[in-house]
């Protein structure tokens, strides 16, 4: 229906910012790394290898962007993710062995499962309580925040790793139905829900007006300190989620892992179009990003070339993306003058 | 104008007790230490903390100045990771490199790659934050591929006794020799230079008008890129000069040494009162902020705390000064309740 006249299309570029850019450079990298690993990208086994490696960082990359739309930061999204990983880790293996099965292994993942969600949920209650109760700026706050919970980690942990959980658990982050990883099924249902609520529930539209002007919606009858609750609150739960699979996929649990993932959530999500200074963004193109930094990384290993240059090539592409971004920006600013000087 | 001069006035009394506040803590904290362990209080352990303080203090000096100019800068790591990794690969492989070039080489590039994210930042008129995470990734990513990861060490014997020079010099009771380090004096030269540009230049209060706004200092006729460029330029000179003497402290250079403690800075400073949103903050706040810091993980160590708990109370503390200067910050507000629409 949009591409039926002009001025219709038009219209809905402007309001989907991130669909002028995003899909051309997915399709171009898409090109160039089948081309380049001639065959060994497009097989089945890499696409299936790339479902495992997505969800993780996908789910880190919503809990960022969440906070990131309200204006905010949340830097405790791994820490948070670790700390409950932590608590799933020592509540299986205190209560089953490795090699057990049956209903009482399952009661036990369960419950172990509640109890991350729960500790990500207490988490993301200290980070809301911090920045939207006392008034603490969310980068100030959130970096205290990673500090402790970091520091939790290694005080419970001693700095070991925690593994060897049941066979059953395993299945969360290496297990597929019909093909499809069952983490990929979960950060689908994640992202999705996401977009609804961010696009169709007051509660989202709260999120972007609080990220363009936090004291205009206080005035305009928004209870924003609510608001900010739920951010992080949902934030937190998001890093939750994310630390199951991951507990799950790594058969372990330790209080160092995935420590470099954090600048590349706030990456993929600016990426995607998230302004970093809130206000704008929409899961859609965060989605997009994801699958670009992927295919990347997945293509660039198949190649054999050393993930430092990977990091190196997402940092230039985040670079070249906003030039072109400045450059249309700049373009569309020069065709609204001619028109007005018409 | 004079309602003006008056807001300047009321803004300069609260930024001092903010620091006055921030003083009381460390000293507080300092009492408690020293009750608990005698050696704390001594002239033998500032003069430790000073020295091994004085990396982080430099970087934490150059990066008030990009926070002031409305700036911010994550990739100072990188790049003083790339400037040290350089240094010492040539020094390591030409022991008889002149002490000139030791120096000289890390800092240009320290400068070469700040003008890069000045350039990024201003052409493509994108956020600094954004910049400068993709510079640290550029950065650390080629460095990391070139090096492979190899650590350095073996250094000339004058690099190694560079380090171990000391300005005044004290015996402790046990009879073994300690004193102000050089490093130290490094420091103190930077923060006072800063202060002479920031305080006595006109080009120091560009950058705070810059700070204050963009917009404003724009449409004054103030050079934008011009003031971008230094600001960043500095940070990376002052990244190059850190970088030397993390590498003169630790006589071993490994790419991933100073990676990751970007945030542990950016806390330091913004502890110290300096405003992430630019315009406000001060040398002495951000030497105070660093202080608070290294009083903490000194303090802790000295009580013997298990080093797994040390993170924690460094967490805490960090959640705590910056929770009761939001809640100080609000009750001022309070009193002073003044329609302010532009704030």
């Amino acid at each position: 229906m949009w591409g039926s006249e002009k001025t219709g299309s038009q219209d809905w570029f402007r309001k989907n910012r991130e669909f002028t850019t995003l899909p051309f450079v997915l399709v171009a990298v898409f090109i160039l790394m089948s081309v380049l690993a001639q065959g060994r990208f497009l097989k089945g086994s890499n696409f299936q290898s790339m479902a495992f490696q997505l969800p993780e960082v996908g789910l880190f990359s919503l809990a960022m962007m969440i906070t990131l739309l309200t204006g905010g930061i949340n830097l405790s999204v791994i820490t948070t993710a670790n700390l409950s990983s932590i608590v799933t880790a020592l509540i299986i293996t205190r209560s089953c062995a490795p090699g057990d099965t049956g209903a009482y292994v399952t009661l036990v993942i369960m419950l172990a499962i509640a109890a991350a969600l729960a500790t990500s949920l207490v988490l993301g209650l200290i980070n809301g309580v911090l920045i939207a109760h006392v008034g603490v700026s969310a980068i100030l706050a959130t970096l205290g925040t990673m500090t402790l919970y970091d520091g939790l980690g290694i005080a419970i942990t001693r700095g070991y790793v925690i593994s060897d959980f049941p066979k059953s658990f395993l299945s969360i982050g290496n297990g597929t139905i019909f093909g499809i990883p069952i983490a990929l099924l979960i950060f689908g249902v994640c992202a999705y829900i996401m977009s609804v609520i961010l696009s169709r529930k007051p509660y989202g539209l709260s999120v972007y007006m609080i990220g363009s002007n936090e004291r205009a919606t206080e005035f305009s009858g928004v209870n924003n300190k609510n608001v900010l609750m739920k951010t992080y609150l949902l934030s937190g739960f998001l890093s939750g989620v994310a630390s199951v699979i991951m507990t799950s996929r790594f058969n372990s649990a330790n209080a160092g892992y995935g420590s470099s993932y954090l600048l590349v959530t706030v990456l993929i999500a600016v990426l995607g179009g998230v302004d970093p200074f809130g206000g704008f963004g929409k899961v859609a193109g965060l989605v997009m990003a994801l699958v670009i930094l992927q295919f990347i990384s997945s293509g660039l290993n198949l190649l054999g070339v050393t993930a430092f240059i990977t990091i190196s090539l997402w940092g230039t592409i985040l670079i070249m993306v906003m030039g072109t971004n400045n450059y249309l920006e700049k373009r569309r600013f020069r065709q609204i003058k001619k028109y007005f000087a018409s | 104008m004079q309602v003006n001069m008056k807001g300047v006035g009321l803004g300069k009394k609260l930024l001092k007790r903010n620091e006055i506040y921030l003083f009381f803590v460390i000293i507080g904290l300092s009492i408690i230490l020293s009750i608990f362990n005698p050696n704390f209080f001594t002239l033998e352990n500032l003069f430790d903390i000073l020295r091994s303080y004085s990396f982080m203090g430099i970087l934490a000096v150059g990066l008030l100045v990009v926070l002031l100019s409305g700036g911010i800068d994550i990739s100072f790591t990188a790049n003083a990771t790339v400037a040290q990794y350089v240094m010492a690969y040539l020094l390591v492989n030409n022991p008889e490199m002149s002490i000139f070039l030791a120096i000289f080489i890390p800092c240009t590039i320290g400068i070469v790659l700040g003008g890069i994210n000045a350039s990024l930042i201003y052409f493509l008129n994108a956020p600094p934050i954004i910049i400068t995470i993709a510079t640290l990734n550029v950065f650390f990513g080629v460095l990391q591929f070139i090096s492979g990861g190899k650590w350095l060490y073996n250094f000339p014997v004058w690099f190694r006794n560079f380090s171990k020079i000391t300005v005044i010099k004290l015996f402790n009771p046990e009879g073994i020799p300690y004193g102000l380090s050089i490093l130290t004096i490094i420091w103190i030269a930077i923060i006072l230079g800063t202060f002479f540009i920031l305080k006595y230049t006109t080009l120091g209060r560009k950058i705070y008008a810059m700070g204050g706004n963009i917009e404003a200092a724009k449409r004054s006729g103030l050079n934008i890129l011009q003031l971008q460029m230094f600001v960043y330029c500095f940070m990376g000179l002052f990244a190059g000069i850190a970088s030397i003497i993390q590498a003169l402290l630790a006589q071993t250079v490994a790419p991933n040494a100073i990676m990751g403690r970007e945030l542990e800075i950016i806390a330091a400073v913004v502890l110290g009162g300096a405003s992430l949103a630019g315009g406000s903050g001060s040398l002495i706040g951000t030497l105070l902020g660093v202080s608070l810091i290294a009083v903490i993980s000194n303090g802790l160590t000295l009580m013997r705390v298990s080093s797994y708990w040390q993170k924690v109370f460094i967490g805490l503390i960090i959640i705590i000064s910056v929770s009761v200067t939001a809640l100080q910050r609000r009750a001022v507000a309070r009193r002073v309740a003044v329609v302010d629409v532009g704030e």
